[in-house]
């Protein structure tokens, strides 16, 4: 007796853009109304307004922070590290999804990346520039900092230690930024080019026409272009593995329990891919709404990047599992001990919260339904951004507050201070990218051109 | 051969890539070597029907990501082994494997920028100046719209003949460009 077995019928898999976007006409007006018009949302206003808002607290906790000095932070003799560490590690974390959408997924020419690489690039390079602001500003003098930062002998003839994961840092996260930023100004020509010729207003010609630099869209000029674009994704693609696993070095080449382990390179990495794609996802699904862009980025882009979540959301578990399991089998009592304080010590709450953010609840991810609703899907997101920013928080003071002299242990948390300093670069960032969004083509439009099928009748 | 130093040469405007990529093959064909093709986006095999095949850039990227190692591991050794050396924690002055992350991420950097400055100089932007821009209808270039320039320059071109050759391709239209 032999049944065959049911088969789903074949269906191709959906188109990349939506039926509304049918020629170059229509992707070109779509994208570049967005910008080319004196009409701005109040949706718009609003965003930018509670990130100004957030910017003047971030600026009140910048001056009283460098007039103070960092005694304003809550930091104490054990627990040496704390916000500062943490947010540049959460914020460049989400950095990392930007390149990988540009760089990683154009070398495995998913096509599916068009829509979102630009936007979420300038997500990468704008948070990159919050998680700048924290080693600048933890050196409490910044104007000094070039001396420990950066390869220059300060009045002893002293260099900075090259043999320190912190330097390696500086050299790893300047050339993340600068690297991002070509490669997203790289894109950004021949858009700007397409902006020139559509501007009506004198001013805006000019402004696009110098940022265009010239471009006219020479097939010579495209065979290069995209051989430049190839070498950057390139170069881009161990880049970014590499700035990830710089920062996890930050705590791995240590020997406080906890860090000291081989998993946290891949670790980082992946729980970078995370953070990054959760952050796309909660500024992609708004922006959508507010500007119709339903017909680019496709329910088949958010299925896609919940898919995303979903992989590198199993790879950070499975470091959470190896952290506990390897801190069992190593039979070090320190490591042992770490391992029952952060499950049941006084942060066990925090723990069992980042297991539920990063663990349990993006499981729902592996129902289709769910990862099609963008509410659920933001609302997993969201989980996410907090649970990666406990992880960091486990991390740095789950491991330091109680280290290997019981006599020295204490308490940390964030002063008020502290948080104004976190939750105003949060509006930093939506104030730069925002602006982003208002200013520049938000969608890579000569890109999104190469999606129509060639020879497709003009409507 | 007449070349007149007030045209930058014939061009036609095309409403779809396909059709240009033939007209460019069919001009190459011909025998006209001083051509160009413009489109909002890049069209895979139109620099080859133009006769443009081969890029350095890419010796650009190695060269100067060469140059980047070098100069991140010198830079290393330098100062730990011969600028100051200083005795931390018995490290040995030339701590190789330690020199590797700041030598990489320099490796990147340069070369990162020696493309990116690489395609600029070679297509020879930022560019003030082009003729092709005193075509009206060329603003569509950017945007939805396909182009062909012969140039005067080409030992082949006469106005005339040129002219009527580039509107036997299927081309909408056909603007004598000013130089």
């Amino acid at each position: 007796m032999s049944e065959a077995p049911k088969r789903q019928p074949y269906t191709a898999p959906a188109p990349v853009l939506g039926p509304g976007q049918t020629s170059y006409t229509s992707i070109t007006e779509k994208i570049s109304s967005i910008v080319l018009t004196p009409h701005t949302p109040w949706q718009w206003f609003a965003v930018v307004a509670v990130g100004l808002a957030l910017m003047g607290m971030l600026q009140v906790a910048i001056v009283w922070l460098l007039y103070t000095g960092t005694g304003v932070w809550g930091l104490n003799v054990p627990v040496g590290w704390g916000f500062a560490i943490i947010n540049f590690v959460w914020w460049i974390g989400i950095g990392h999804a930007g390149t990988l959408i540009s760089a990683v997924l154009l070398l495995f020419r998913q096509k599916w990346r068009t829509s979102i690489n630009r936007s979420a690039e300038g997500m990468t390079i704008f948070a990159v520039m919050c998680a700048g602001m924290f080693p600048i500003l933890h050196t409490g003098r910044p104007w000094l900092a070039a001396y420990w930062l950066f390869p220059y002998p300060n009045s002893m003839g002293i260099w900075p230690q090259f043999r320190s994961p912190l330097i390696w840092d500086v050299f790893a996260v300047s050339t993340y930024l600068t690297v991002s930023l070509l490669f997203w100004l790289l894109g950004l020509v021949p858009d700007f080019a397409t902006f020139r010729d559509r501007a009506r207003n004198v001013v805006t010609q000019r402004i696009f026409g110098m940022l265009s630099m010239g471009w006219r869209g020479s097939a010579i000029h495209w065979e290069r272009y995209e051989m430049a674009s190839l070498m950057l994704a390139g170069l881009s693609t161990p880049l970014v593995l590499s700035v990830h696993s710089v920062v996890s070095f930050d705590f791995a080449v240590s020997i406080i329990p906890g860090w000291h382990t081989t998993i946290f390179p891949p670790y980082f990495v992946a729980g970078a891919i995370y953070a990054g794609f959760a952050m796309v996802l909660t500024l992609m699904i708004p922006l959508r709404g507010l500007y119709g862009l339903h017909d680019f980025i496709t329910p088949r882009h958010l299925d896609n990047m919940g898919k995303v979540m979903l992989v590198a959301g199993l790879i950070v578990g499975y470091g959470y599992f190896m952290e506990q399991f390897i801190g069992w089998y190593s039979a070090s009592v320190y490591e042992n001990f770490m391992l029952q304080n952060r499950m049941f010590g006084p942060y066990g709450d925090s723990y069992w919260a980042l297991l539920t953010c990063n663990i349990f609840v993006p499981q729902l991810l592996w129902f289709k339904r769910i990862r099609n609703n963008i509410y659920t899907l933001f609302g997993i997101c969201m989980f996410i951004n907090v649970g990666m920013w406990l992880e960091r928080f486990i991390i740095v003071v789950g491991s330091l507050h109680r280290d290997y002299m019981p006599s020295s242990w204490d308490m940390y948390s964030g002063t008020m201070w502290d948080w104004m300093l976190y939750i105003g670069t949060i509006g930093l960032f939506l104030f730069l990218f925002f602006m982003f969004v208002r200013g520049w083509p938000l969608i890579a439009i000569h890109e999104i051109r190469t999606l129509l099928p060639v020879g497709n009748k003009k409507h | 051969m007449s070349q007149t130093r007030d045209t930058h040469g014939l061009m036609a405007e095309f409403e779809r890539p396909e059709q240009l990529l033939e007209a460019a093959q069919r001009t190459y064909a011909e025998g006209y070597r001083k051509i160009d093709a413009y489109s909002p986006l890049p069209i895979h095999g139109l620099g080859a029907a133009i006769g443009f095949t081969h890029t350095n850039l890419p010796i650009a990227t190695f060269v100067c990501g060469v140059i980047g190692a070098i100069c991140g591991y010198g830079l290393q050794y330098w100062v730990h082994v011969i600028e100051y050396p200083i005795n931390i924690a018995g490290r040995p002055m030339h701590s190789g494997p330690m020199f590797i992350p700041v030598a990489f991420e320099l490796t990147i950097l340069f070369a990162a920028l020696g493309t990116l400055i690489g395609l600029f100089l070679l297509n020879g932007l930022p560019q003030p100046y082009h003729p092709v821009f005193n075509v009206p209808a060329f603003a569509r270039a950017s945007q939805d719209r396909f182009f062909l320039c012969i140039e005067a320059e080409d030992p082949n071109y006469d106005a005339a003949s040129t002219r009527s050759f580039l509107e036997g391709l299927g081309c909408l239209d056909v603007t004598e460009v000013e130089a």
